[in-house]
């Protein structure tokens, strides 16, 4: 598609701000139903066993207390466990909240307390006693690794590395040789708002589920399905979503204990968990990856072996995509990879910002800086050394790689060109200052979405898809789609998402939805125009310069010339003309033949160059990031303001990955402890420095209708390794465990 | 007799207007505006005082809601975000949110504005590094910081400029 743009490209404000900053924006736990319960969830403290005995008479004396459900009096749920599959693609026995007494994992929900207040649930909540039988487990990762293996049924997103040339024997015959183990601890997303779900029971007895989701049409057929109801039992709502960076896009078992509550006490219920108990479902695996390189003489890499490994649960097969990254961005002539997963008795980890990338991505640029110094060569200049121009890994084209402008646009901006190579040899009084550097790369995805466009007699176009913006700028982009696509001032669009009666759209996550939504929200408005005009031009009493060519759509009416001049008539006027109080159109954006042959034929990722300063007290041993430039080349960018926005963000997210962010393990009873702000930290504003996103000019009409690549990811990747490599260059001290805390460094 | 079952007269200003009700006493004045006032506009995001979500202003002071309980601070004035628009028009810092893209998914924002109006009164706006010191109280995961420091240095500006104004 050919965009001209006064919309698209627009540092428009987001359109959804004044019901954010007044409060008005009503999230999960916000609705108020009339005889509404507050559900509050017991959990396991143990990580494996059987519950003997559920003691809830205490509970159930405190006043205001109307039922403890545990899975002796629930109600009827769906029998079969593949009625329990989420649409994530896990491969395993999904867990059943409150199924029976066998308990797999700490945390995992025993009783739900519903009371009359908040109050009064919390306070029964902590008179529950739970007597249960104790099993032997393991959640110690490197124990698991023992037990690392590889599923036989793989997740659907899980792609296998594809080796090539002889790694190890090019290994063996290289003249510069690194090797070593990299690890990654455990992350929770932390989304400010914590899961939560309010269901409201209708007046013809169906359920409106106020849940915090990255995808309400995926919450209603897990619930439809595995509380066996009818889909027209269940609507889901999400139209505001306090951050979710992956914690949403598997149920959380709030949503599902919820609405079964509603379902045995027919009354609406709330139940929102607690900050620990968001350290009781997703989160990030824990990461090892072994990392081997060589180089001839010249600096040329000729051997990349990787191998790693991720931690999984003992009853799902969670996979990342963490290996194969190195092997798809760098030209290497030789190169294989594993990946096998290791299961402990936890909850099954989950996909978090930049899924597998996060984690390969930047453990794998803290070898490569290491391997160009080993090669006494500048990191920027090595990488470019060992640039490729097509993934290597598939040794397929790219639809567009601009990484060489990023990285030449990001290095100017920051001036790394006056850095000088020696670790240590930067200082300002007594801070050692580094100066480090990564790339970044994610996919580029585009996936089939759906939307609709109306036009009413009031003259506003209402665009409608299944979509979540879970702070992404959503609302706003696809608005100036609508406006470009449709010729409107943006003040004239609303824009409905969040709600699963709305046209078909996949679970927001993986970047996609900037370029599949917005190409389904240009399809749907110009598909409207076409029909309207169609309209009009059958209608008599239509003047005789509307024809389907000869108008333009512009300021929100239709224009064309006669033989007196320019002439224009309003859109109510024209629907009133074409003999409609509404007109709407539906459309799909999906890839086409060309769309699926492109597919097959070139890859596609998103690309960026991270660029960092630190300063080390060497007395204190405190790290401060104080510069971080992000360029980043990722197609056409719909909104330079909130996009930037989304990169900042992430590399706010991954300053926590280097410096701060780790979820630590008490093994002896399988529980993250550390399940608190105060003790797992996530950066603040003093740990935050300007930071500044440039975007690259890339233009590509094949990665998507819009040429959009999508933002929400690639700020994660690359960023923590450009701050671990800047530590080396202030210190000289290589760190391969992230985070590199003030623990770690000493 | 449970904690939940013991009530307390809790008599408030909120939003200038007069509360006066009989409260249990545990409960937070985070719970009492957003479960049985529908003032939601204030968050709760740790209901522990580590993430400055709840943030709202007592006679003046910001404090986090989650640690307050409703009955212990009698006749108090309290401010939330949905107080602080007047006349349908949006406060300063705001409309400086907005301008900034000082948020993403909007959820530490209420806090992060009440913090914000609370340091301009409290003068803690000398350099950029004392007004990131000072706000980082309020966590924000979609890593918004940037934009808010920019929002409260236009805000601060504004205000330099009016009282340079007020002063010619």
């Amino acid at each position: 598609m050919n965009v001209i743009s006064t919309h698209i490209g627009q540092p428009v404000s987001r359109i959804d701000g004044v019901a954010k900053v007044t409060g008005q924006a009503k999230y999960a736990a916000e609705p108020h139903p009339p005889g509404m319960l507050y559900g509050v969830i017991v959990n396991s403290p143990i990580a494996r066993g059987r519950i003997e005995t559920i003691h809830d008479t205490g509970a159930r004396e405190v006043p205001g207390v109307v039922e403890v459900m545990t899975h002796h009096n629930r109600p009827h749920t769906a029998l079969f466990e593949k009625s329990y599959m989420d649409g994530l693609g896990v491969p395993g026995a999904p867990y059943r909240p409150l199924h029976d007494g066998e308990i797999h994992f700490n945390g995992q929900p025993v009783a739900v307390v519903l009371a009359e207040t908040f109050e009064a649930a919390r306070e029964a909540a902590m008179l529950v006693r739970v007597d249960y039988e104790r099993w032997p487990h393991n959640a110690d990762f490197e124990a698991a690794l023992h037990q690392k293996y590889m599923p036989s049924k793989t997740r659907s997103n899980y792609v296998p590395p594809k080796p090539r040339g002889d790694a190890a024997a090019a290994y063996a015959l290289s003249a510069v040789k690194i090797e070593s183990r990299y690890h990654l601890a455990p992350e929770h997303h932390n989304p400010m708002e914590m899961h939560a779900t309010t269901v409201i029971v209708e007046d013809d007895g169906t359920f409106t589920v106020w849940d915090k989701t990255q995808g309400p049409q995926a919450v209603q057929a897990y619930l439809a399905s595995a509380l066996s109801l009818s889909k027209d039992q269940v609507r889901v709502r999400n139209p505001y979503v306090g951050g979710a960076f992956g914690s949403g896009l598997r149920t959380v078992y709030n949503v599902f204990i919820a609405t079964l509550a509603v379902k045995m006490l027919k009354r609406p219920v709330r139940v929102t968990l607690t900050r620990p108990q968001m350290f009781t479902h997703a989160f990030r695996p824990e990461a090892t990856m072994d990392i081997a390189l060589g180089a001839s003489r010249d600096r040329a890499l000729q051997s990349m072996i990787v191998e790693g490994v991720t931690d999984t649960s003992r009853f799902e097969h969670n996979m990342e995509n963490i290996v194969i990254w190195g092997l798809i961005n760098y030209k290497c002539p030789n190169a294989k990879a594993d990946y096998k997963i290791a299961p402990r008795d936890t909850y099954t980890s989950s996909d978090m910002r930049a899924p597998g990338a996060a984690t390969g991505v930047n453990l794998l640029e803290m070898a490569i800086d290491e391997m160009a110094y080993a090669c006494t060569m500048d990191p920027l200049a090595f990488r470019l050394h060992n640039y490729s121009d097509s993934d290597a890994m598939h040794d397929m084209p790219l639809t567009s790689k601009a990484l060489r402008d990023a990285m030449a646009q990001g290095a100017q901006h920051f001036g790394w060109h006056d850095r000088s190579m020696a670790p240590g040899s930067m200082r300002d009084g007594r801070e050692l200052i580094g100066w480090g550097m990564a790339t970044g790369i994610w996919d580029a995805m585009f996936s089939p979405t759906s939307a609709r466009a109306r036009l009413g007699q009031d003259g506003r176009l209402h665009i409608a898809t299944a979509a979540s913006d879970i702070g992404t700028g959503t609302y706003t982009i696809l608005a100036q789609t609508a406006a470009e696509a449709f010729g409107m001032p943006l003040e004239r669009i609303d824009i409905e998402l969040g709600d699963s009666t709305l046209p078909e759209c996949p679970t927001e996550g993986g970047s996609w939805t900037a370029a599949s939504a917005g190409a389904a929200v240009w399809l749907a408005c110009h598909s409207l125009r076409k029909k309207l005009i169609d309209m009009l031009v059958k209608s008599k009493n239509t003047p005789s310069w509307v024809k389907q060519d000869a108008v333009t759509l512009e300021g929100g009416a239709l224009h064309g010339m006669t033989e007196n001049g320019r002439v224009s008539l309003s859109l109510p006027d024209a629907l009133s003309l074409a003999g409609h109080d509404m007109l709407e159109a539906e459309e799909t954006a999906k890839p086409g033949l060309r769309g699926k042959i492109s597919q097959m034929r070139k890859a596609r990722f998103t690309h960026s160059a991270v660029f960092c300063e630190v300063r080390v007290d060497p007395e204190l041993d405190t790290v401060r990031v104080t510069r971080l430039v992000n360029a980043v080349a990722a197609g056409r960018i719909m909104n330079p303001k909130t996009a930037a926005s989304q990169i900042r963000g992430a590399m706010v997210m991954a300053t926590g990955m280097a410096l701060h962010e780790e979820s630590l393990m008490d093994e002896r009873v399988g529980r993250f402890m550390n399940h608190n702000f105060a003790e797992y930290h996530i950066p603040t504003h003093a740990d935050v420095p300007d930071m500044d996103v440039l975007f690259v000019n890339e233009h590509d009409d094949e990665v998507s209708p819009l040429g959009v690549k999508g933002v929400g990811e690639i700020g994660m990747c690359g960023t923590a390794a450009a701050i671990a490599n800047a530590i080396f260059h202030a210190t000289g001290r290589r760190y391969h465990n992230l985070p590199i805390t003030p623990g770690a460094r000493t | 007799m449970t904690h939940a079952s013991v009530t307390v007269p809790c008599r408030l200003q909120i939003n200038g207007q007069g509360y006066a009700a009989d409260l249990p006493a545990c409960v937070t004045l985070l719970d009492l505006l957003r479960e049985r006032l529908d003032l939601t506009g204030t968050k709760k995001g740790c209901d522990h005082g580590q993430c400055g979500a709840c943030t709202v202003l007592v006679d003046g002071k910001r404090v986090k809601s989650c640690l307050v309980l409703a009955v212990s601070i009698p006749d108090a004035a309290v401010t939330t975000i949905e107080g602080i628009s007047q006349d349908g028009r949006l406060h300063p810092m705001q409309q400086a949110f907005i301008d900034a893209d000082a948020f993403q998914c909007g959820y530490c924002t209420p806090g992060q504005i009440m913090s914000a109006i609370a340091l301009l009164e409290e003068g803690h706006i000398h350099s950029h590094a004392e007004i990131r010191e000072f706000m980082s109280g309020n966590l924000c995961r979609c890593g918004a910081y940037n934009g808010i420091i920019d929002a409260i240095e236009r805000v601060v500006a504004q205000q330099h400029s009016n009282q340079a104004g007020a002063a010619a």
